[in-house]
């Protein structure tokens, strides 16, 4: 195949960027998981719905 | 909707979330399947010398370079709506999609610059060309939004970050039409006259795959999205959780009569 | 309107008094100015033909590079004893506040554009050809960048990282003017056969729109 070099580098550059983004934002979001309680884990809710206090 | 995406305490991801993760990676590896796999080389024989011209394989990463492009004018159109949302109706929902569409948004964009880059080498013979429309407003699209990035990483305060954020955004959204426009007029030149002689043709397999490639990196949207903006959302209640603690402490300092923890000394 | 204007006129006195008796910008961005300019000469090989050739580019980039100074300084005068907070009491309307601001920032940033103009022909050898055109893109382009300049420094205001914040948050965004401005000099020292008019055009909405979106943009900002 030719320009080999090319394909492997743009493919491999994008698909690695990409794997380790999301296993970061995954990570992140374990860790803080683990810190918020699980009764104000659920952000289920409509835009404007919780307004109320917050923000 | 609430049944799929509630969690069960430990992580970001939820039922909904992992049937489109596994949609995603299906998606990916069948892509690859067509773009590598199925597809043909760009080749073309020369009008008057005959010889075989055009992208060959490099063609393959158009499959990729696209789709970029295309989902990171969503991403950041998403961002741009979420922000007036924001200034408009001042909700932490609007507020934490704005960050989490500018942040996957800056990803798909910066890679944007490095696929293009990468497939002008070959077929352009040049890793950047100044005065092309397309690229000098990607380049400037993407230094703005990682202006935004560390403008909300520098400043402490939630509502500040938030609303300082959103001018940012809108601001950056407005300038690009000015910047497209100034590039454009400067020189008048963009590299699709050099590329005119010969049109990739864009036969039924290619224009499936392209089809293909939109599909897939919107599904890698929507998951990353998805995910950052839990994050982004548990990173408030965190933040909240940690100064209603704090409170929730020294109130029960002060009920027990410690002055000094109640004031926060002495610890 | 009276009280805004007069708002603003108040404002703007106080920043340029302040630099009148401080002499910041005189003593110390001007000489930043000339100094970028021998930079350029060392850096391109003191070549005069390469130099008037690039001199609209060049001058522009200096006239960028002493905005960002100019406005850092802007910032940093309401940072002392908390005048920021006094201006917002004192029930002055942000946009006037803004426009107050912009106003004495557009001020410093033609008087350095003057002194880059006599540094170009002087050390470049630039020949004006069409003063009105100059005049005119000079007054424009530094109308945008004092106004963007101005939002974009309340938008960093308050922040430790202010200084290496304001440059990549504001740079980007005044590329139009960068090109656009850079166009309307080539024609203007007759350095290459574009319509620098037709530039102007695209500066003026630039300065429109700075102006209009920084003040309102600037009330959501201040208020708390």
């Amino acid at each position: 195949m030719t320009h080999l070099g090319y394909l492997i580098a743009g493919w491999g550059i994008a698909l690695g960027t990409f794997a380790v983004y999301a296993l970061s934002v995954v990570r992140r979001g374990r860790d803080l998981a683990r810190r918020v309680p699980a009764e104000r884990s659920r952000w289920l809710t409509a835009p404007g719905a919780d307004a109320g206090n917050r923000g | 909707m609430t049944e799929t995406m509630a969690t069960n305490g430990t992580t970001t991801g939820s039922r909904g979330s992992r049937v489109l993760g596994a949609a995603t990676l299906l998606g990916l590896a069948t892509l690859l399947l067509f773009a590598f796999g199925l597809t043909e080389a760009d080749i073309r024989l020369h009008p008057t010398t005959g010889e075989e011209i055009g992208q060959f394989d490099a063609v393959r990463l158009l499959y990729l370079h696209v789709p970029l492009a295309v989902f990171t004018y969503v991403a950041f159109v998403l961002c741009a709506f979420a922000s007036a949302g924001y200034l408009i109706r001042r909700t932490p929902w609007f507020d934490t999609m704005a960050h989490a569409a500018a942040e996957v948004g800056t990803v798909f964009c910066g890679l944007v610059l490095v696929t293009g880059s990468i497939w002008g080498r070959p077929v352009w013979n040049t890793w950047w060309e100044w005065g092309d429309v397309r690229l000098m407003t990607t380049l400037v699209l993407f230094l703005m939004f990682t202006g935004y990035l560390a403008l909300r990483r520098a400043t402490v305060d939630p509502r500040a970050a938030a609303r300082r954020g959103a001018v940012v955004a809108l601001v950056a959204v407005l300038d690009l039409p000015l910047v497209n426009r100034s590039v454009e007029w400067w020189e008048n030149r963009t590299l699709h006259q050099k590329s005119t002689l010969g049109e990739l043709k864009i036969q039924d397999l290619t224009l499936f795959t392209l089809m293909l490639g939109f599909l897939v990196f919107g599904l890698v949207l929507a998951w990353l999205l998805l995910h950052r903006f839990r994050v982004g959302w548990l990173e408030r209640e965190d933040a909240e959780h940690g100064i209603a603690a704090d409170i929730a402490e020294r109130r029960a300092a002060i009920d027990e009569g410690d002055v000094d923890a109640a004031v926060g000394e002495g610890t | 309107m009276n009280r805004f204007l007069a708002d603003a006129r108040l404002v703007a006195a106080k920043d340029l008094r302040i630099e009148a008796r401080s002499r910041v910008v005189l003593n110390q961005v001007a000489p930043f100015a000339l100094l970028v300019l021998v930079l350029f000469g060392f850096a391109l090989d003191a070549d005069q033909r390469t130099l008037r050739a690039f001199a609209p580019g060049l001058f522009w980039v200096a006239v960028l590079l002493c905005a960002l100074l100019a406005v850092q300084r802007s910032v940093s005068v309401e940072q002392a004893d908390g005048a920021l907070t006094g201006l917002r009491l004192s029930g002055m309307s942000p946009a006037a506040l803004f426009v107050g601001k912009a106003a004495a920032v557009f001020v410093q940033l033609v008087v350095l554009e003057v002194l880059l103009t006599a540094g170009i022909i002087v050390l470049y050898g630039s020949e004006i050809e069409q003063p009105l055109l100059v005049v005119a893109t000079g007054v424009l382009a530094a109308v945008a960048v004092a106004c963007t300049g101005t939002l974009y420094g309340a938008l960093a205001s308050g922040l430790g990282v202010r200084e290496t914040l304001l440059p990549i948050l504001l740079l980007p965004v005044l590329a139009p003017v960068l090109i656009g401005a850079t166009r309307a000099f080539d024609d203007a020292l007759g350095n290459a056969a574009v319509d620098g008019w037709a530039w102007l055009g695209l500066l003026a909405v630039f300065a429109v729109v700075a102006t209009a979106g920084g003040a309102l943009a600037h009330g959501a900002l201040v208020e708390e």
